[in-house]
């Protein structure tokens, strides 16, 4: 999957409160979330979002509270891919559980400014810089976690395995969810 | 092994796990609240879920914006309520009996030690004051965990925090972690777990050692544990609804490193905005008026906490200018403080007591604030914004120094 859009960037420890305030909470429809996106850290980022744009921050992006309304409103407001030099625990496994592609980058994470295109495949963990013709790497997404982004979360990876419902339990076989071997 | 690896690979049926292992483990109790719930119940039936994997294992509790604060909360609400109906939930608490989550289980005995626990809540690892493993998920893993019973982990290394010596006058676990998060940072513990120990952890109440767990995530930590010894065995007896395990650390046991602390040196700490590593002592701070003051939370909501308010604000006034907020954390905390005659302190005093709830402390109801307004508070986070208006800030401080800050108007030490 190649993604490309242009960089929205931040700084280090932008926390859930500050991605999607808890006075938003009341609802977990993505499109209203999406209203609200980034509101107290950047009050213009909606306005200024267009689909497939990416955000760039420092170290700890998503700490604070476990809201998966956090990766859900960034989702919805089009964000293709956020780039990171670290991820809190929590946010980075309800990203890649709802399906959205998240990498960890330093380089990129520095280099990055707010404005510049970027081109990213997540299959090779590539990041190519279009504006400043610079390129840099991540790790690249094992294949299951490219299944569950291309999926379009966990719930649908599993349903879109063949013979993953436990009929007797009316559950979901447990084998099929190694997707948490990245190790978060 | 340590504590922490010995109740992972209890829980996943394996003799031996070391940092880095991936491993399957059983779950003995699945929680989720208000905000989160309402998303993993959707998942749980996008998924083709018809019944949970045990009904007496997933916790519902509506605290955040509970009792509803609006329409859009009691729709959310009732999602909970009747998903517990559906599939006779045991562990269901509404209005009147509910209490603030990570108060309310190990007060009813349904969180004990050795557990594994999961859930849709950052706070989650306050269980580990309990000697269990508890660490915060979001609304997907929980809806997986409510198919399945089972979690994924990767087994995380253990830092060690060991305390030493002796505690100052109004120095409390609140004061502790927080000097500690100051030291290590917001991520210093990411994707670790955090033990505490040492003589003074061993002489600290259960509600302090819950106090300290319960910010492990802010500083990152998967999960925050206490082994268990004789005051969580006399805690936890007469509560338990079931048997439980004790687990202790081998005398070999691996640590990716050991911070010691002498206790003799940390004051009573106050966190500034716009981070919970953000401390100064309170001794240092100049000159900072508040407009709000509250004491409560899932942090520092128990009766211990309510104790020492009242100690502070007995036969004393909170200043004009300040609102002050009290939230006994659970229904049977609020009952305790109202036969002690705390409660009766508090209004005296001018403060104004609520029913359990989360509240303010994620800006969610009961005490926002506006803008360019400040308040001090026994709660877990000062990010931007938390509180209320984007431009307004959080201070976090332990209960005696909220009370006394509320009683001066600026933030102050109690005497």
């Amino acid at each position: 999957m190649i993604l490309k859009g242009k960089a929205h960037k931040y700084g280090d420890n932008v926390n859930t409160d500050e991605i999607i305030p808890a006075r938003y909470l009341n609802t977990a429809d993505p499109d209203e979330l999406a209203k609200h996106c980034m509101e107290d850290i950047d009050g213009d980022f909606v306005k200024n979002v267009s689909a497939g744009d990416i955000i760039v921050a420092g170290k700890n992006f998503g700490c604070g509270s476990s809201r998966e309304h956090a990766p859900l409103s960034i989702k919805a407001a089009g964000v293709s891919c956020i780039i990171a030099e670290s991820f809190a625990r929590i946010f980075f496994r309800n990203a890649i559980n709802i399906g959205l592609p998240i990498l960890e980058s330093k380089e990129a994470a520095q280099k990055i400014k707010t404005g510049d295109v970027l081109e990213i495949s997540l299959k090779e963990g590539k990041i190519k810089n279009l504006t400043r013709h610079q390129s840099y790497s991540s790790k690249p997404f094992p294949d299951f976690l490219l299944k569950i982004i291309n999926s379009d979360g966990l719930i649908n990876y599993i349903k879109n395995i063949p013979n993953s419902r436990d009929k007797k339990k009316g559950g979901v076989n447990v084998k099929k969810l190694q997707y948490c071997c990245y190790g978060r | 092994m340590t504590i922490t690896e010995k109740i992972l690979a209890a829980g996943a049926g394996l003799k031996k796990v070391t940092p880095g292992d991936f491993i399957e483990c059983n779950v003995d109790i699945a929680l989720a609240n208000d905000v989160t719930a309402p998303l993993a119940i959707s998942e749980f039936k996008n998924a083709g879920g018809k019944k949970v994997f045990d009904r007496e294992k997933i916790v519902l509790v509506p605290d955040h914006f509970c009792p509803n604060k609006d329409i859009k909360s009691a729709e959310q609400a009732k999602i909970l309520r009747d998903f517990a109906k559906e599939q006779g939930l045991t562990h269901y608490y509404d209005v009147g009996r509910m209490g603030i989550e990570h108060a309310l289980l190990p007060e009813e005995g349904v969180v004990l030690p050795g557990d594994v626990i999961i859930g849709a809540d950052s706070h989650t690892c306050t269980y580990g004051a309990l000697g269990a493993f508890a660490t915060g998920v979001g609304s997907t893993d929980l809806a997986a965990c409510m198919l399945t019973g089972k979690a994924w982990f990767k087994v995380p290394p253990t830092l060690k925090f060991i305390f030493n010596g002796k505690l100052n006058k109004w120095v409390t676990g609140k004061d502790l972690i927080l000097y500690l998060i100051g030291d290590i940072g917001v991520d210093g513990a990411n994707y670790r777990a955090m033990e505490f120990s040492g003589e003074v952890i061993g002489k600290l109440s259960m509600s302090d050692r819950f106090t300290i767990c319960n910010m492990a995530i802010e500083a990152g930590g998967k999960a925050g544990i206490i082994p268990a010894d004789k005051k969580t065995l006399d805690y936890v007896e007469g509560r338990a609804e079931r048997p439980y395990e004790i687990y202790e650390n081998d005398k070999d046991a691996k640590y990716e490193k050991i911070i010691v602390y002498d206790c003799s040196k940390i004051e009573p700490v106050v966190a500034f905005p716009p981070l919970p590593s953000n401390r100064r002592f309170v001794k240092d701070v100049k000159d900072v008026k508040i407009d709000q003051s509250v004491i409560g939370s899932c942090t520092n909501g128990r009766i211990e906490d309510l104790r020492i308010a009242a100690q502070v604000l007995k036969g004393r006034k909170v200043h004009p200018d300040v609102r002050t907020i009290i939230f006994p954390a659970t229904q049977k905390i609020y009952l305790a403080a109202l036969k002690e005659g705390l409660i009766e302190i508090f209004i005296n005093s001018g403060c104004a007591v609520s029913t359990p709830t989360c509240g303010p402390c994620l800006g969610g109801h009961m005490g926002i604030l506006a803008k360019g307004e400040r308040a001090i508070a026994t709660t877990n986070r000062n990010f931007t914004g938390r509180m209320g208006h984007p431009e307004s800030e959080v201070y976090l401080s332990n209960p005696a120094v909220a009370a006394a800050s509320a009683i001066a108007g600026k933030i102050s030490l109690p005497e």
